[in-house]
This record gives structure tokens, sequence and C-alpha cells, in this order.
């Protein structure tokens, strides 16, 4: 663990305290096997205890996890053979979103995500995953390509939002991202959406109009950010954890609403703590999915698709 | 300081005096006389209202609220509202400096309206239309379920009777009190425009100040034609959040409708005065 998380440090406590606690056994031939394995149980206990419990501010920061694995990673460790298909053919390759064809358990997926870097060299590259206009078509492009042939889609997010910026603007933020959730609504092939990290507004929707939209379990998915909601309504960024609150975004409080399918578990400490099987349970779900969506007409896929979202809202009828 | 950046200087003092300036409307409302917010003349308020909200002297357009637009648009008497019935709740309890239920309420009071959007058919120069019309004196017209429910609702009344679309924006974007459901509302109104698109149907925007955010990001600019009233600030980022993130000086004339014209953002920025005519010109040339 390189990166600790201020929730996290009790737990570090405890581990070196088992390290000590062996040194000391090697060194004096001591048998102090019996607290090592207490201490362990300990430090196990209090860390399933803590993840269970983790407030939403807690879990933000594990969305963040700068060590989380970000979409290239997910591809690496989930498919084979990923070709990966560039540009918006207008000029730009917005490498924020990243997209191809690839095989999954030997089948071919159109697979497309918003990528993120570990490294100040990378999170330039891909501008901390905030997608420009461009980024938007070009997964729309990947999206038709995959609606000709056949190929069912799945989608990765995890960004802080679209990129707020004068080209971005210029170019039509706003109506890529809608034209993105109006086209999605049409496309006859099964579409899979996982929010991997972080879901910030509509510049993660502008991927996630799909059959089954599913969180990995500490990724959260809000109409703002919560300090961009604190810094409005209580008009103090520093609020940002009564706003993650009031806002809703963990995947349990989404799952209540109807906005989501289905909740991945991650495993112990966080997707960071092991890529492996974090992938592994995606894949899986991924998998499962798109077995019972196979299934469907094209009719009755892009009805039920319809459906979906049209029961999304909550009013009363006076 | 060139000419030039004095014009420029002194058009960025008076499009930020325009945020406050709605305030200004308001607390003069009783009065008869209001001050144009952008040249400082006095106008009569039944003048004013007489040019359709648009001062007499330097044609800067007020901000106008839904039951204005649609007196301004639609034929005499045409309008019959829909969907009325469609309030809102508070589905996640939200209370930040103040409860979403005590905001509902004040909106209510304020306006006088159920919610920020008024759905219903109406008549454009003989055109029959259906048609969304957002109010952004109510909670700065977000977009929470009501709104998302009743412009999907008359989309969907457009498509059983084949009628065209026309939705006139005015909004902060989503409403964040109702957090994610409200970013449902855009994948909700987006697929509706969606199945207008399949069937053929003729759907119209006409964006108004201000237009942004979510409505920018869903129904707002799926327009098969989009019009921009003259003057109108429209965008998906807010000026502060690029100012913020760029931190750079934007130009003054920064997502006005006339700079989305420039960079083919829209299809047509229109004067007030002209949009009925505009409207019915547009809905006559596609026979319907």
């Amino acid at each position: 663990m390189s990166i600790v998380l201020d929730f996290e440090k009790p737990i570090v406590e405890i581990q070196k305290k088992i390290d000590e606690l062996k040194k000391m056994s090697e060194d004096s031939g001591m048998d102090l096997e019996s607290q090592i394995k207490d201490f362990e149980k300990q430090a196990q206990d209090y860390k399933k205890e803590l993840y269970s419990k983790l407030k939403p501010s807690q879990k933000l920061q594990i969305a963040r996890h700068q060590e989380r694995p970000k979409f290239l990673d997910f591809v690496e460790l989930m498919c084979e053979d990923f070709i990966e298909l560039h540009g918006d053919r207008e000029g730009t390759d917005d490498r924020a979103i990243i997209g191809g064809l690839a095989k999954m358990d030997g089948k071919p997926v159109m697979i497309i995500g918003i990528q993120k870097g570990k490294t100040t060299k990378e999170n330039l590259e891909y501008n901390f995953g905030m997608p420009q206009p461009q980024g938007y078509r070009k997964a729309l492009r990947l999206f038709k390509h995959a609606d000709k042939f056949n190929i069912p889609i799945v989608t990765l997010i995890d960004t802080p939002g679209a990129y707020p910026g004068i080209k971005a603007e210029e170019t039509g933020q706003g109506s890529a991202i809608a034209v993105n959730l109006r086209e999605m609504s049409k496309l006859t092939v099964p579409i899979v959406a996982i929010i991997t990290g972080e879901g910030c507004s509509g510049g993660a929707l502008g991927l996630a109009v799909a059959d089954r939209v599913m969180m990995l379990e500490h990724a959260y998915y809000t109409v703002i950010s919560p300090e961009g909601c604190a810094s409005i309504l209580w008009r103090d960024a520093s609020m940002f954890a009564e706003a993650a609150e009031a806002l809703k975004i963990t995947s349990k409080d989404l799952l209540e609403l109807g906005i989501i399918d289905e909740e991945i578990p991650e495993p112990l400490g966080g997707a960071h703590a092991d890529y492996k099987a974090t992938a592994d349970s995606m894949k899986a779900s991924i998998l499962k999915a798109l077995k019972e969506l196979k299934k469907l007409s094209v009719k009755d896929l892009k009805e039920q698709r319809y459906e979906k979202f049209r029961a999304m809202g909550r009013f009363i009828e006076g | 300081m060139t000419i030039q950046e004095w014009f420029d200087k002194r058009k960025q003092a008076q499009i930020e005096r325009r945020a406050k300036d709605m305030k200004g409307i308001e607390d003069n409302a009783a009065g008869l006389w209001i001050k144009c917010v952008h040249c400082d003349s006095q106008i009569l308020k039944s003048e004013l209202e007489e040019n359709l909200m648009v001062c007499p002297h330097c044609d800067y357009h007020f901000r106008i609220n839904a039951r204005t637009r649609i007196s301004q648009l639609f034929d005499e008497g045409s309008f019959e509202e829909l969907f009325k019935n469609v309030l809102p709740t508070d589905p996640l309890n939200f209370v930040d400096t103040e409860s979403y239920a005590e905001r509902l309420k004040k909106a209510h009071e304020k306006t006088g309206l159920d919610e920020a959007v008024i759905t219903g058919l109406g008549k454009i120069e003989g055109h029959k239309i259906a048609a969304a019309i957002m109010d952004f004196d109510y909670m700065g017209g977000s977009m929470g379920s009501v709104v998302g429910e009743k412009v999907t609702r008359m989309m969907e009344k457009a498509l059983a009777l084949k009628l065209p679309m026309l939705a006139v924006t005015s909004s902060g974007g989503a409403r964040m009190q109702e957090s994610a459901l409200s970013l449902m509302q855009m994948a909700k109104t987006s697929c509706a425009v969606g199945r207008l698109d399949e069937a053929g149907i003729l759907y119209i925007n006409l964006l108004t100040e201000p237009t942004f955010g979510g409505i920018t990001a869903s129904f707002g600019t799926l327009g098969d034609i989009i019009i921009a009233e003259q003057g109108a600030r429209i965008g998906f980022a807010g000026r502060r959040v690029i100012e913020q993130t760029i931190r750079q000086k934007l130009p003054s004339d920064f997502q006005t409708a006339e700079y989305l014209l420039k960079y083919g953002q829209v299809d047509i920025v229109s004067k007030r005065k002209n949009l009925r005519k505009t409207l019915a010109n547009i809905l006559d040339m596609h026979g319907v």
C-alpha cells in the first residue's frame, strides 16, 4: 500500500505491529505465532468492518485513488486482442476516451472507456479523464460501427466530468453528449455500462445509456461533483462530505433508487488492492448480462432500454 | 487602453451586470419605470411590455418567464396546458442550507408555477405544435424528475399526434437536489427525442437566456433546427467553472447566442420580435 488514505491508517498501524512482532520473533527465537495470528485476524476484521461502513466521502477517496485500475488496465485484464480504433475523423483523437475492438471470452465486443492516468505525465495525456466533445464523437463513431456489424458494446466510465474549456464550448460539448444520449437509445446491439470510478454528471452519462448499468462497489455516480454541489448550495466547497451524503452517490443508494442494475463487489481494500480480482468480477458480470441481452429481439432490446430510462424519476400525480 | 479594449471592458461590465439585472426587474416591477440594465435608459414599463420586453433604445432582450413567452409566441388563446398534474416531490429528503421541500414551496410562491416547465399544445400562426416552455424563475429552470417527465410526455404526445415539437429552454441545468434522478432525466428526454427522430417528426429548439448544463447536454440541443434568441447565454459549463479550470479570462461575448452562431453550434440567432414569424416559416416549409 503505497498511498495510504486517512481512514486506512489504523490498518497500517496494526500491520506495522505485526511486522515488528515477526522481526522480534525471528531475532529472539521467541514463539510469538499466536500473538501474530491474533493481530492478523484483528487487522482483517477491522478492515472488513471499515470497508463495509465507508462513508460516501471515503468512497470518493477510493474512487479517485491514483492507483485505482484504469480503463486500459481493465481492457488488458478482461479482454484479448484489443485493437484500438482512433479518432473522430474530423481532426481529433481525444485521448480521454479510448475505444476499440477486443475479444472477451472469445467473442468480439466494442469496448470504450474513459481513461485516466496514474502519473502526472499520463494524466496530461488523458486530460485527467475529462473528455472533449471530440471524444464523445469518437465514441459515437465506434457505437455506430458496432451497431453496423452486430457487435455488443461495453463502456467503462471513470470521469470527473466532461472538460470545461473554451474549445470544448466552441465545438459543442453539450450537444456532443446530447447526441450520444439520443443515439445510444437507437442502437440495435446490447450495451453494458460500468461506472468503475468517478461517474460525474453528463460527462459520465454520455457513455451510459445502456441496457445494463453497473457500478463497482466503491465507485460513485452523481449529477454534480460533491465539491461543485457544496460550492453552489452551501456556498462552501469544503462542505463536500455533507454534499456527498445528501447526493446519494454510492452504489447501494443508486441500486435502491433504480438508477443502476447491479453493484459489482470490490476486493477488500478496494479495486486497487487487487486488479485481477476486480477485473474478473467485472468480466463475469458483463458476460452474464450480454448472454441475457442477446436473447432479446432488436425490438425488445430497444423497447426495454427506452422503458428503463423512461421509468426513472420520482414525482406525484395530482 | 485602445478604444477597442475600452469597448470590450465596457461590454464585459454590462454582461456582468446582467447577472444581477433580473433582480432589478423584480424590485422595480411594481413601479412604472424600468431601467435598462444594458443601456441604463429609463423605460416605461408598458412600453417595454409592448415591445416584447426588449429595450426600445438598445435592443437588449430582457429575460422573460414561461407565461410571457407563451403569450408572445402562440396564437392568442390557442395554448392548452397539459400534464399540469405532474408535481414535484423530495425523493432524497435533500437538505443543504435549506431543505428541498422548502425551496419547492418558495419557488411555487414566487412564480405561481408548480414546476420549471409548462407543457401543452398550441398554434403558431395557425400551425399546431406540441411545446415545452421552461421558466428560469422556478429554481433556475432546473430539470428534476417533473421537468423530465413533462417534457418526455409532451414528446410522446407529439409522436402520437404526429405534431411538430418545440422546446423553449431557459435553465441553469440539472436539479442538484434530485441528484442522479435528475441526471437520468437527460437520458429520458434524449431517448424521447430519439423516437421523434426515428418517426421523422420535426423538433425545434429555441434556446433563451440562459441555457446551460444538463439542458444543453440533452433535449436542449437535439433539435432538427436550433434557434437561439439574441443575446442569450448558452453553454455546457458555466463561465466561472471554465475560468477556474483554464485560469484565463474568457472573451466578453463567450457563450452568447452570437458567439455560438459563429462556431456553428446554432442554426439561427433571432430577435424576439421575429421569432413567431421564423417559427411559422419553418413549420410551413416542413409542411406541418
